[in-house]
């Protein structure tokens, strides 16, 4: 289907609701279609568009004079459409999208706590991003909010957050966190369980919400960059690309075309590195060490390729605004290129190991199952989403540079289970390793970067990058001296975590480590 | 099964490998650790990680600690589940304001005598993300430090040679 040929019709179904659409409602913004609403018709545009099956895949707001602007983003055969409201900062109002898409749940929490917008009929308007640091009546990303904040005092702990409760007899609570017993990111868990069986899991984030989005304001495009590289450290390569596809589109920047190869390179070494650790940890959960063991040496040897080529071990801040940070010459990049086949031998050695060996199957197989249909609702991307079916990935759907000249082959599994998600992660290494094998090949000469040159006010961007988590969606809209003044990385993980929620409904308790990591979502990423 | 032996075989030891001079660096300082956890912690030194707000990139290698290359078990030196059985607490940052109260919590529930290392741009001063509304900076301004390793993030060799530093400098106070 050509671009947006979807659209008319659409916008037929929402005339047909009654949803006031002017000629001039309908335009462009940070370069997508968008369509300016107004807030009454907020929801209604949502229930049309999740009957019509869009995906729902961000949420964001935005202060501009005297103005709270409110942004939806969503996306229909790998088209993406922008839902905007513009409603007056003394009384930011408008209705929820969560009632049809439970994925925006969160993120209009997140929006609540942040810019006091209220959604009026949001099923669940308890706070999610604000623990004790600001108050209630205080919105840290609204102009007048000091960045220092307002409380110098110690914080206590997030002690009345109001959690579902249970009753009934042989019910008990599991309370776990935000410090957890391995060596991972602090978040808190409630279990209701009975006996082993695990009744209802409720997430409690936010514990890591450090300010990403408030520090931005003011940044010039390089500091972005860097703020986008620690998002999620394990995403560093992912964010930044994400950051700097969308100052690049904002500033009118094209990036050489070695840039993008090399970014791309990158990318799909970050993936192989993250998807090799989990492989193992989700084996070590179930106690067999020999493939932690295995798979966290192979983790080892390649991340020690990376520090030797990209002078780093995660190649954090190697992705800069209009290219990259330095150019690897030939003689480094044949270094990476040797190192594809061992891996590849390894892999197929190993993954046999696994596959045959029955009491791994026992634990890992129809463990934490989660259907299409919940993980459509959610819209969850990456390995989660591909494991229940979602053939989801902007690689290939969105086809950016230098995928527009690859062959993306994308591995969805329709068992949904922990298994599922684990071999999604096999088979997409061996689709990085084929993908590497032709970036090193067919890498164009040429220069790495182009001068940053600062965009004129109000320019917006958006920029969609695949990383090994999913789809990442990351907004900016720069001010009049060129600095950046709105920065919203969207992490896959807001649409993964909920999913856990509900996968681990009916399994043991004991089996929620594994599971948690078959999902692995960020904290990071997702607290901001 | 004869296929998980015959790949144990195959790859043998690698922690043993010193053709490389990262390992054999590692292999130095790892010696020099075991002797000082023998004479100052009875042969076993226990840390117990908090991510106090961190991006995960610290926590990821604090993780490769673990791996066959570093197992930096053999040097006695082991993470624990709880900061009750901890001798040191290896603290990743910028300690946000939401993990403040958690983070006095598990210095407070960490037996004496306890050593506080500070891990990464983070740890030490708030890195990229500073002091603000959500972040109180670096670990020091929260509990007592007894040792910094800067880095974003450091290498697993450096933050061995950082416990190490620690305790050599606790074994020239006491």
């Amino acid at each position: 289907m050509s671009a947006y040929a979807w659209l008319p019709e659409f916008l037929e179904r929402l005339k047909a609701d009654n949803v006031l659409l002017e000629d001039e409602s309908v335009g462009v913004a940070a370069g997508i279609t968008m369509l300016l609403l107004e807030a009454e018709d907020w929801g209604r545009a949502a229930a049309q568009a999740q009957k019509y099956g869009l995906r729902w895949t961000g949420g964001w707001a935005d202060e501009i004079g005297e103005e709270i602007i409110v942004n939806a983003c969503l996306v229909h055969h790998s088209d993406l459409l922008l839902l905007r409201a513009r409603l007056p900062l003394g009384s930011p109002v408008l209705p929820s999208h969560t009632p049809y898409y439970p994925g925006a749940d969160r993120m209009e929490r997140h929006t609540q706590d942040m810019y006091g917008v209220v959604f009026s009929d949001h099923p669940d308007p308890r706070r999610w991003a604000r623990h004790h640091a600001w108050g209630e009546n205080e919105y840290p990303l609204r102009r007048d909010f000091p960045i220092a904040g307002t409380r110098h005092y110690p914080m206590r702990t997030d002690d009345n957050y109001r959690f579902l409760q249970t009753q009934g007899a042989g019910v008990y609570e599991i309370p776990v966190g935000p410090v957890h017993a391995g060596i991972i990111e602090p978040g808190h868990f409630r279990f209701q369980a009975v006996g082993e069986q695990v009744l209802n899991l409720e997430q409690r984030l936010g514990y890591v919400h450090k300010g990403i989005e408030k520090i931005a304001m003011g940044r010039d495009a390089q500091g972005v960059a860097r703020l986008a590289a620690r998002v999620s450290g394990d995403s560093t390569v992912a964010h930044t690309w994400a950051a700097c596809m969308a100052m690049e589109q904002a500033a009118g920047i094209e990036v050489p075309e070695r840039a993008n190869w090399l970014r791309a390179i990158m990318c799909e070494r970050e993936r192989i590195a993250n998807h090799l650790g989990d492989i193992g940890a989700i084996c070590n959960d179930v106690a067999f060490a020999f493939a932690n063991y295995q798979f966290s040496r192979l983790r080892e040897s390649w991340q020690r390729v990376s520090q030797q080529v990209f002078g780093h071990r995660f190649m954090m801040d190697c992705v800069v605004p209009g290219g990259v940070a330095h150019d690897e010459g030939v003689g480094y990049l044949e270094q990476l290129r040797v190192g594809l086949e061992p891996l590849r031998h390894e892999m197929h050695e190993l993954m046999p190991i696994l596959d045959d060996n029955s009491s791994l199957e026992d634990r890992l197989a129809t463990t934490g199952f989660l259907s299409a249909e919940i993980a459509a609702r959610f819209g969850s991307t990456g390995y989660v989403g591909k494991a229940s079916g979602q053939d989801i990935d902007a690689r290939r759907d969105r086809r950016y540079s230098p995928y527009d000249r690859l062959d993306v082959r994308v591995p969805v599994f329709t068992d949904g289970d922990v298994e599922a998600r684990m071999h999604v992660r096999s088979e997409e290494i061996l689709v990085s390793l084929d993908l590497l094998e032709q970036l090193l090949r067919d890498i164009p000469e040429g220069p790495i970067r182009t001068e940053w040159r600062a965009p004129q006010e109000g320019a917006e961007g958006i920029g969609v990058v695949d990383g090994w988590r999913g789809e990442i969606l990351t907004y900016v809209r720069f001010d009049a001296a060129g600095r950046v003044r709105r920065f919203f990385p969207r992490d896959p993980s807001w649409f993964t975590w909920p999913a856990l929620e509900q996968l681990i409904h009916g399994n043991i308790v004991p089996d929620f480590p594994v599971c948690n990591k078959s999902v692995n979502g960020s904290y990071s990423g997702h607290d901001l | 099964m004869l296929r998980i032996f015959n790949k144990i075989r195959k790859i043998g030891v690698i922690t043993e490998t010193v053709d490389d001079e990262r390992d054999a660096a590692f292999e130095e300082v790892g010696e020099q650790l075991r002797a000082r956890v023998g004479e100052m912690f009875n042969g076993s030194l226990a840390i117990r990680e908090v991510d106090a707000g961190s991006c995960n990139g610290c926590e990821l290698e604090v993780n490769a600690l673990n791996n066959a290359f570093y197992d930096v078990e053999r040097f006695g030196v082991h993470f624990v589940a709880s900061p009750r059985h901890a001798d040191m607490l290896l603290v990743t940052g910028p300690v946000s304001k939401h993990m403040e109260a958690a983070l006095r919590r598990t210095y407070d529930a960490t037996p004496d005598p306890k050593l506080v290392l500070a891990m990464g741009d983070c740890g030490a001063d708030g890195g990229e993300f500073g002091c603000s509304y959500a972040s109180c900076g670096g670990v020091s301004n929260i509990i007592p430090v007894d040792g910094v390793i800067r880095g974003c993030p450091p290498t697993p060799l450096a933050l061995m040679k950082a416990i190490l530093a620690m305790i050599e400098k606790r074994a020239v106070e006491a």
